[in-house]
């Protein structure tokens, strides 16, 4: 079967949609950008990949009780790629204590990293038994506060400390992040299948998708990382169109856009094509972007996703001013100095943020109906409520669309370039 | 190819400057009296017809911009106290003076027997002499231009001025170079500008062929150089302008493109409109963006800081100061807001531009103030949506390439975009 690509490198995450020759959505895939595009763009593409091959067995069985089945299967899939980059987290992490560790610690270095990696690996598979919990998409989350949790428990201050234990964590994560792994579909769905009990419709299903052959015809990348793709240039769109016309296609009615992102903010008009009329982006500054409320996640010692719900809790929004990312931390102890909730603070600064990307808005020409929120923001409830408000106040009533996979809309658009190109 | 391509006026551009910079370097020996002025608004002329060398202290730090030596120079001035805040170009001056005074051709530039400001809107520069003075003990006299609030020079305005100029600007020259004024010469030297000026105003209309022969604003910042420096009114300026002309008309001729450093530039797909002085630390790469896209500045206003001759404006050797007080009103910076959006559609009409952009920078009050309402307006008017990026004149820690690269893309494929549909 014949696909196009699209890579939409973004500053914190790169995602990957990939869509059949009738412009349907196939599969998307993502990570973080880690630095390092090159391989990010590899790993969003593999993990889009291997999403449409789970697709595809969807579409192959039929009985109700193996669809069940198929999410279980994913579950586990993912299990047994967390796994396999635990194992080799493991090993880098010995050959590091072994390199660096005093004399006199290294066996105990030794035990302790081994038993961190078991007790991880028991959660897991603990995990894969009990019903789904939300969490982190990537293997350094998920991995990172495991690991810290349990260096607490064992650690021992006279000897292998926990500062000692993440100090090499941190030098061997990096390390797994940015090696090629063997994650792809055909290297672990036979794995997974016999974790799931080898279920017989599922095994032909599982046959024909990993059979299916899936050639990409044409690929577009956009994003701040796109100067690294390996294409041509026509290959490449800048990601103000990507965004347009991505949310064009989720939303045809869509006039005005606006993406909140990691670093930059972009306020974009669409005609009736998804063609881009105007646009403005933040200046320089990233001040209030996505990465701000990461600063902010981190100062509170929250995840970022806890950010928007704790900010709906509140009942009397603070006033900010400042939305300057350096300034975040600052700003906060500030506020928590003066005895404001942490709730209410939350709310202020969610405010703060949409304020300034009103200004942007109001320089691109306003908001028309429809107006369409995407980026990895608009997934944070506090914002959304934000923009509600302060499109109302300055506006009116204007149809306000998000959709579930907003985070992709730059990556979709990329891929409708790429099928408009195959074409 | 460099070879090839420096053309006849580049070389002489080259000579000019360079002369000038010695004469500059021996005037402590030789006498030649010395007279510091701004660009907009400045009196070169009338400076000439005393005898004297003008300085532009703008022109020196944005060479010091160029030569990459403006970072290590705006922290010398900030050592010393200026606030980040300051306009870069005065604490790149400031940075200068105290690692030694090097003008852009290395040498020593001489102390200045007067500091001649001539105010057209910009209060920085008021605050710039003061500093000079400050260091260097010398008289100051001080042109107020009045701002054309209301878009015209009303005869009061230019009886305030004309006043100005005889009680006070000329008095001070008198005796800074201990010369009588003499009004044959100012009128030989307003004579030799006016036809300069010609030249010129034909070398920037040019941008409305098509392809465009010029860059508007990147090239024509090279082109501008030596009538807003020190050779307005001079027999080297006029020589200059006259062999340019040629050459751009050869080009139109021969249907040929602006040459960019990197070459001439065939092919124009994206003709723009830009307003806002340009960023100088990173001339070139910033340069390189527009032309790898093969986008080409077919017109600007940076080009009109030192004087809008391209709507009619002569210096007039028959009325030798009332035409004086008639350009320093006119420089840009003293222009309203109205008149600068007029200004913007017009060449965006006339030059059948594409697209327009605003380069705001951080630095400079008197063109970043009101550019969010002129890019609206000027949308409104020509129904072409801007572009808006930020900078600075000679800070390169203002200079985000990757920010700047990122938006141009995107609007050059916008407008390709845009194309495509009305095709479609």
């Amino acid at each position: 079967m014949s696909c196009v690509v699209g890579i939409d490198l973004g500053s914190t995450t790169t995602k990957a949609v990939i869509l059949d020759e009738n412009g349907d959505v196939l599969g998307r895939g993502i990570t973080n950008s880690r630095s390092n595009y090159d391989l990010a763009a590899e790993v969003a593409k593999t993990e889009a990949f291997i999403n449409a091959r789970f697709g595809i067995i969807e579409q192959q069985v039929q009985a109700t009780e193996t669809v069940a089945m198929v999410s279980r299967l994913r579950r586990a899939f993912v299990m047994e790629q967390i796994l396999q980059q635990l194992r080799r987290l493991e090993q880098l992490m010995l050959e590091e204590s072994e390199r660096s560790a005093p004399e006199q610690l290294k066996a105990a270095f030794r035990t302790s990293i081994e038993e961190i990696c078991r007790r991880i690996t028991l959660e897991e598979v603990q995990r894969f038994k009990q019903p789904p919990m939300l969490r982190s998409d990537f293997f350094r989350d998920a991995a990172g506060s495991a690991f810290m949790r349990i260096a607490e428990q064992i650690a021992d201050p006279t000897g292998v400390s926990f500062d000692r234990l993440v100090g090499v964590y941190d030098k061997c994560i990096i390390r797994v992040e940015n090696e090629p792994l063997d994650l792809d579909f055909r290297d672990h769905i036979g794995d997974a299948l016999r974790r799931v009990g080898n279920p017989p419709g599922l095994a032909d299903a599982v046959e024909y998708a990993v059979a299916k052959d899936l050639a990409p015809a044409y690929t577009v990348g956009t994003g701040y990382g796109r100067a690294r793709l390996p294409f041509p240039k026509e290959q490449i769109r800048s990601e103000i169109l990507c965004h347009g016309l991505g949310a064009h296609a989720m939303f045809p009615g869509t006039r005005t856009v606006l993406d909140i992102g990691g670093q930059d903010t972009k306020a974009i008009q669409v005609d009736e094509q998804g063609i881009v009329t105007n646009f403005q982006m933040n200046d320089r500054c990233a001040a209030g972007c996505g990465r701000y409320l990461g600063y902010i996640a981190d100062e509170m010692n929250l995840g970022l996703h806890e950010l928007g719900p704790l900010a709906e809790q509140s009942k009397r929004c603070v006033k900010i001013n400042s939305t300057c990312t350096v300034f975040a931390g600052a700003e906060l102890r500030e506020r928590l100095g003066l005895g404001e909730k942490r709730e209410d603070i939350l709310a202020g600064l969610h405010r703060a943020i949409v304020i300034r990307a009103m200004s942007l808005l109001a320089r691109s020409g306003g908001v028309s109906d429809e107006f369409t929120f995407t980026g990895g923001v608009a997934k944070n409830p506090a914002a959304v409520h934000a923009i509600r408000d302060l499109i109302g106040e300055n506006y009116g009533e204007r149809t306000l669309n998000i959709s579930a996979d907003s985070i992709y809309t730059g990556a979709l658009g990329a891929a409708l370039f790429a099928s408009r190109i195959a074409a | 190819m460099a070879a090839v391509l420096k053309d006849r006026s580049m070389v002489l551009q080259k000579e000019m400057i360079a002369n000038h910079f010695a004469r500059l370097a021996r005037a402590p020996e030789t006498g030649e009296p010395v007279v510091y002025t701004f660009v907009p608004g400045n009196l070169t002329e009338l400076i000439r017809s005393f005898g004297a060398l003008p300085v532009l202290p703008e022109i020196n730090a944005l060479q010091s911009g160029m030569r990459k030596l403006s970072g290590d120079y705006i922290a010398e001035a900030e050592r010393a106290g200026h606030s980040e805040d300051v306009c870069t170009y005065v604490k790149c001056d400031i940075g200068m003076m105290r690692s030694g005074n090097l003008g852009p051709g290395g040498l020593k530039l001489p102390k200045p027997d007067l500091l001649l400001l001539s105010y057209t809107g910009c209060y920085t520069f008021m605050k710039w002499f003061e500093l000079l003075r400050e260091e260097y003990d010398c008289p100051t006299v001080m042109f107020h231009v009045p701002y054309q609030g209301d878009g015209v020079l009303e005869p009061e305005h230019r009886n305030y001025m004309l006043r100005q100029l005889k009680e006070q600007v000329i008095p001070a020259l008198e005796k800074a170079t201990g010369r009588k004024y003499d009004e044959d010469k100012l009128r030989h030297h307003l004579a030799l500008s006016a036809k300069a000026e010609d030249d010129l105003v034909a070398v920037l209309q040019a941008g409305k062929h098509r392809p465009s022969p010029i860059d508007g604003y990147f090239g024509t910042v090279y082109y501008v150089g030596p009538i807003f420096s020190a050779f307005r009114g001079t027999e080297e300026g006029v020589e200059y302008y006259r062999a340019l002309r040629e050459e751009v008309e050869q080009r139109v001729a021969l249907g040929l493109g602006p040459i960019t450093p990197d070459g001439p530039l065939e092919g124009e797909r994206y003709r723009l409109v830009v307003e806002g002085p340009p960023n100088w630390t990173h001339f070139r790469d910033f340069w390189k963006m527009f032309s790898d896209e093969k986008a080409v500045v077919v017109a600007s206003t940076y080009t009109k800081v030192g004087g809008t001759y391209d709507f009619g404006f002569r210096h007039n050797p028959d009325d030798p100061l009332g035409t004086l007080a008639d350009y320093c009103s006119g420089c840009y910076t003293n222009l309203n807001l109205p008149t600068r959006i007029d200004m913007i559609s017009r060449y965006i009409e006339e030059y059948q531009a594409d697209g327009f952009l605003i380069n705001s920078v951080k630095s400079c009050n008197s063109f970043s103030a009101g550019q969010l309402m002129i890019l609206r307006e000027v949308e409104k008017r020509t129904g072409i949506p801007g572009a808006f990026i930020e900078s600075d004149l000679v800070d390169p820690r203002y200079f985000s390439a990757a920010n700047i690269k990122n938006r141009l893309e995107s609007y050059f494929q916008m407008i390709d975009a845009r194309r495509l549909g009305k095709t479609a």
